[in-house]
């Protein structure tokens, strides 16, 4: 059922398309329709499934003398990330309502990225993962080049070519991993029941950091913040939301599970990206003064913590960096909303100075609750999603990274300090004497579809944040199958 | 024995008598009409005959009783003069709709008030594409490769108002001679090394035997002259000129049909008459053979090529470089001497045949409102021409090797051919070096290949919308057919590999496939004539 999500996003996205330039009312409530029955299909899907192992939704022959086959299936991993991917596009479309130019276009190609994404995350054949991994490349270059902002062509091509060396350097692993198998297959789940393979120690950060630009691993994270600030905001949402979780979600089903040796090899090496990049992001984020680049460098962060609780290798680190995925992308999409859509689509503006002198918080009072309550989430207070995820990869890194784990709860600080910062200034600043007839006019009121998706939005984090066993019951079963307890150390 | 019978000559060969006697009626009838008839009827007529001709020799192709396979012999004198198996039929099928497709751009053909010796040229070139492709001795080869050759340098020139196009023809010709030449003298180099001009025989001949300066020497010279074929660097100079200065149709037919049916020569040759002087052009474990410089010369044609083409803006110099980068990928596929390796090249040949030919056709649309086509005339393609648009978006994203578009599997069935070719019990393939340059090399490619979409789709083209692109209905639909085979042939590969039995590809009945499996894949010449 759950493969359905993929083909009624493609389908979707023709649909969009075909409705032509002069219609954009039916493409904006076609993608909508898309949006919220893929999303209905993920959580319903979901339920059906036993996340506590592979089920297998497709699986025909495709090149047989290759061994390649169209094999879907999900676990709790990927159910968890498909329903994120599902609430994602939901508000993503919700956001895009009031693009005017090539309306069509826009939601086609949007459309096709959320097809690609649920692709990867659905994908037990490595050939058809990669198939779907490099789907997701083409819209982003257009959605950004077409529909972004500041320098948007630079950026644009900027996250094309990093995504494609990234997809590149996958590609040379898979390659060598068909070769060096005594199993000629692209079939995950055999591969990895194969036994070891050779090579590990190169293949394995070749393929970690190939999967791991995309989850903005320093210091190969510099496209993030340009392609973030660049991005129109539903490309925003959707690259911090989902496109991001692509690369965390590879290196971890891909390069983890099928060298764990190498991953052995390399864990503190890539532990120290990790913590780096949760500090460096957070310090950056401290000193911008485009509202924009500060939650394009927080994502740089947040990310950090997905990554560390990748290297934790133990079982409550890995929930906790699945869950963080999850966590960060509701998250940031909400903030990205916020910044991009409602504040800057009013003011025309994203310079920090210029938003502290303009009082937002008295003449957005939805807006600026919204953001309170997303800057929260994001600071990891309790009662959201971000930290029960950021505790349990505490909690999981602690065991065998202690001085890491200190390190992040520096970071964990920092971030607390560029979020009160950018939430100081742009809302809660004193407001200047309005003088009458000056600033009189008022700011276009907030929309239903806005107001729609920040509920949704700030819904998930908070029932996720008081009641994490919504997710963590798919995700613990998951964690718990033997392509990952192979490398998960006891205790 | 000897007995040379021309009529059983001729059955065998229907495909081809079909196209010559198709190209006698073109050349025929637009003499004795040209008064008569108006200009776009004789245009329907001629690519009509043309069209007509080819689908006639693909049925006569795939008709399994006019043309039963076998390896072909003549007695002892014209011992295997040709091969007619599953894989040359596959082939040659290929060959024939790459034609077929080229005509059909061709349509509406401005440049030239003599249609009917135009597609007689074509019909005449693929005569030669097609004995190219089922040569089994030199001999052959060189006759239908000159064939070929004089044939495309006359349709290189064949725009008369255009100096660009006799310059190009003048260059194409030069070097293309001067490659001939190479050619003839190594392999006659060859044939009094062995003492036979056919393939297995050669190969039986030449086992064994050390590398002398002679054999080298003869290697070497063929090499290039395949290298020249191919466009491949560094005797890659002629193709951008060619390119640019070629009516379109003659430019496709250059960059596809002529690409595919060489490399499947030039192969067949390499890997039927001195197997055994391959060498290795693994990591560490060189050794002196052909393999080798095939190697250097693909690794210098990827970046090359690649390098170049983002210089560019005109953008057949651009489609003509990055086909500089494409031979280097494809041929990475010899130096795998396996089934897969065999089957790859034809698949990424093939299809990019098919790509190539439907760029042309974009191309061919833009050029008719603003004569020679650079990028920015490509501005806001996606408003003045959606359909087009779309069409060169498939074609483009195909070249760039983005899945899951045939040009993505063709790179991707090529290098694991090439990795699985030199496997090593344990460690790293050996070929590994060239996978990664080409697969960087096509990293690189990708940004030039956007600076085509971004013109078509993000820059709004001057006000007004531009001018609105002239192209026939027949052209429309040519190139869309095209891109949806793009499209098709990318997500469906296997229908191609079944065609060519590589092993596995097809449903197989008898049970042990451990042993089976590898046994094949080592045996190159199992595909090129699998009736014996």
């Amino acid at each position: 059922m759950l493969a359905w999500t993929i083909y009624i996003s493609f389908l979707g996205a023709l649909a969009a398309y075909l409705a032509g330039r002069e219609r954009p009312g039916v493409a904006r409530w076609v993608a909508l329709g898309t949006g919220v029955v893929s999303l209905g299909i993920a959580v319903l899907g979901t339920a059906q499934l036993d996340p506590g192992k592979v089920n297998t939704l497709a699986h025909a022959a495709w090149v047989p003398s290759l061994g390649i086959s169209y094999f879907l299936a999900a676990d709790g991993i990927s159910s968890t990330l498909v329903i994120l991917t599902g609430v994602a596009s939901v508000a993503g479309v919700l956001f895009s309502w009031n693009i005017q130019h090539r309306v069509n276009e826009f939601f086609a190609f949007y459309l096709a990225l959320i097809g690609g994404v649920f692709g990867v995350f659905l994908s037990f054949d490595l050939f058809l993962l990669f198939v779907f991994y490099e789907i997701a490349i083409v819209p982003k270059y257009f959605l950004i080049a077409i529909w972004g902002s500041t320098r948007k062509e630079d950026g644009a091509m900027k996250l094309a070519l990093y995504s494609f060396i990234g997809s590149a350097m996958v590609l040379i692993a898979l390659l060598t991993v068909y070769v060096l198998s005594p199993v000629k297959t692209f079939n995950l789940l055999e591969l990895t029941a194969a036994g070891p393979l050779g090579g590990q120690a190169w293949l394995f950060p070749l393929t970690f950091v190939g999967f791991a630009i995309l989850a903005g691993l320093w210091p190969f994270h510099t496209w993030a913040p340009t392609g973030h600030v660049a991005a129109p905001t539903a490309a925003s949402m959707l690259l911090a939301g989902v496109v991001m979780k692509l690369g965390a979600y590879g290196a971890l089903r891909v390069s983890m599970t099928l060298f764990p040796e190498g991953l052995k090899m390399w864990q503190t090496a890539f532990a120290v990206l990790a913590i780096v990049g949760i500090i460096y992001g957070a310090g950056v984020a401290l000193t911008q003064n485009d509202f924009k680049f500060v939650i394009g460098y927080s994502s740089v962060s947040h990310m950090g913590f997905v990554l560390l609780g990748l290297m934790s290798l133990t079982a409550i680190g890995l929930s906790g960096a699945v869950l963080q995925m999850f966590s960060h992308g509701i998250i940031a999409g909400l903030l990205f909303a916020v910044v991009g859509r409602m504040v800057y689509e009013r003011t025309h503006t994203r310079d920090l100075s210029v938003l502290e002198r303009s009082g937002l918080g008295r003449k957005m009072p939805f807006v600026s609750v919204t953001f309170l309550l997303a800057c929260l989430a994001s600071m990891g207070f309790p009662g959201f999603s971000g930290f029960i995820a950021e505790v349990s990869i505490l909690i999981g890194a602690w065991q065998h990274l202690p001085v890491f784990t200190i390190l992040a709860g520096v970071g964990i600080l920092v971030g607390v300090g560029f979020t009160l910062r950018a939430l100081q200034k742009s809302f809660y600043s004193p407001a200047p004497e309005i003088e009458a007839g000056d600033h009189a006019h008022a700011y276009e009121p907030i929309t239903i579809p806005e107001k729609s998706g920040s509920i949704l939005l700030l819904a998930c984090t908070v029932v996720i944040g008081l009641y994490p066993r919504l997710l963590f019951d798919l995700i613990h079963p998951a964690i718990q199958q033997p392509m990952f307890t192979r490398f998960i150390s006891a205790g | 024995m000897n007995r040379f019978d021309y009529i059983e000559l001729l059955a065998r060969l229907l495909p081809e008598t079909v196209l010559v006697i198709g190209a006698l009626v073109a050349l025929f009838l637009d003499q004795s009409r040209a008064k008569v008839w108006s200009d776009r009827s004789r245009n329907v007529t001629g690519v009509f005959i043309g069209l007509l001709s080819s689908i006639l020799a693909i049925l006569f192709m795939i008709h399994p009783n006019l043309s039963p396979s076998v390896q072909w012999q003549f007695g002892d004198f014209y011992h295997g003069m040709l091969q007619i198996s599953t894989f040359t039929k596959v082939v040659k099928t290929g060959l024939l709709v790459l034609t077929a497709a080229t005509l059909l751009i061709a349509a509406p053909a401005k440049f030239t008030s003599h249609i009917g010796e135009y597609v007689a040229l074509i019909l005449l070139a693929t005569v030669g594409l097609l004995l190219l492709s089922s040569a089994g001795e030199l001999l052959t080869a060189f006759i239908a490769l000159e064939l070929t050759s004089l044939s495309l340098y006359l349709l290189t020139a064949f725009h008369k108002g255009n100096l660009k196009s006799a310059e190009a023809a003048l260059k194409y010709f030069l070097f293309g001679s001067v490659a001939a030449a190479f050619t003839l003298f190594g392999i006659s180099l060859i044939f009094g090394l062995a003492g036979s001009t056919n393939f297995e025989r050669i190969a039986a001949a030449l086992r064994g035997q050390p590398m002398s300066p002679l054999l080298v020497a003869g290697l070497v010279l063929t090499v290039i002259g395949f290298a020249f074929k191919m466009a491949a660097a560094p005797l890659h100079l002629w193709a951008p000129d060619a390119y640019q200065g070629a009516p379109i149709p003659s430019a496709a037919l250059i960059a596809s049909g002529s690409k595919l049916a060489s490399f499947i020569l030039f192969m067949k040759f390499f890997l039927l008459a001195v197997p055994a002087q391959m060498g290795s052009a693994g990591w560490g474990r060189a050794a002196a053979g052909w393999a080798v410089a095939i190697a250097a010369i693909s690794a210098t044609s990827i970046i090359v090529g690649n390098l170049l083409a983002i210089a560019q803006s005109n953008i057949r110099r651009l489609v003509a470089y990055s086909a500089v980068a494409h031979a280097g990928y494809v041929l990475i596929a010899l130096l795998a001497p396996t089934t897969n390796g065999i089957a790859s090249a034809f698949y990424y040949l093939f299809t990019y045949g098919l790509t190539v030919i439907g760029i042309f056709g974009v191309i061919g649309a833009i050029e008719s409102r603003h004569g020679e086509a650079t990028l920015s005339d490509f501005a806001g393609l996606s408003r003045r021409a959606p359909l087009l648009a779309l069409c060169l978006f498939i074609f483009i994203l195909s070249l760039a090797g983005i899945p899951p578009l045939a040009g993505f599997f063709g790179k991707f069935y090529v290098f694991l051919a090439a990795l699985e070719a030199s496997a090593t019990p344990s460690g790293t393939p050996l070929h590994l070096w060239i996978v990664v340059v080409a697969i960087a090399g096509s990293a690189v490619s990708l940004f030039y290949y956007l600076q085509v979409l971004k013109q078509a789709f993000v820059v709004d083209s001057v006000a007004g919308g531009g001018p609105a692109v002239l192209a026939t209905k027949t052209q429309k639909l040519t190139i869309s057919v095209l891109a949806a085979s793009v499209v098709l042939l990318g997500c469906f590969p296997n229908t191609v590999l079944r065609r060519l039995q590589v092993p596995g590809s097809t449903p197989r009945q008898e049970a042990p496939a451990h042993e089976h499996h590898h046994e094949t894949s080592r045996d190159s010449t199992h595909v090129f004539a699998n009736v014996r």
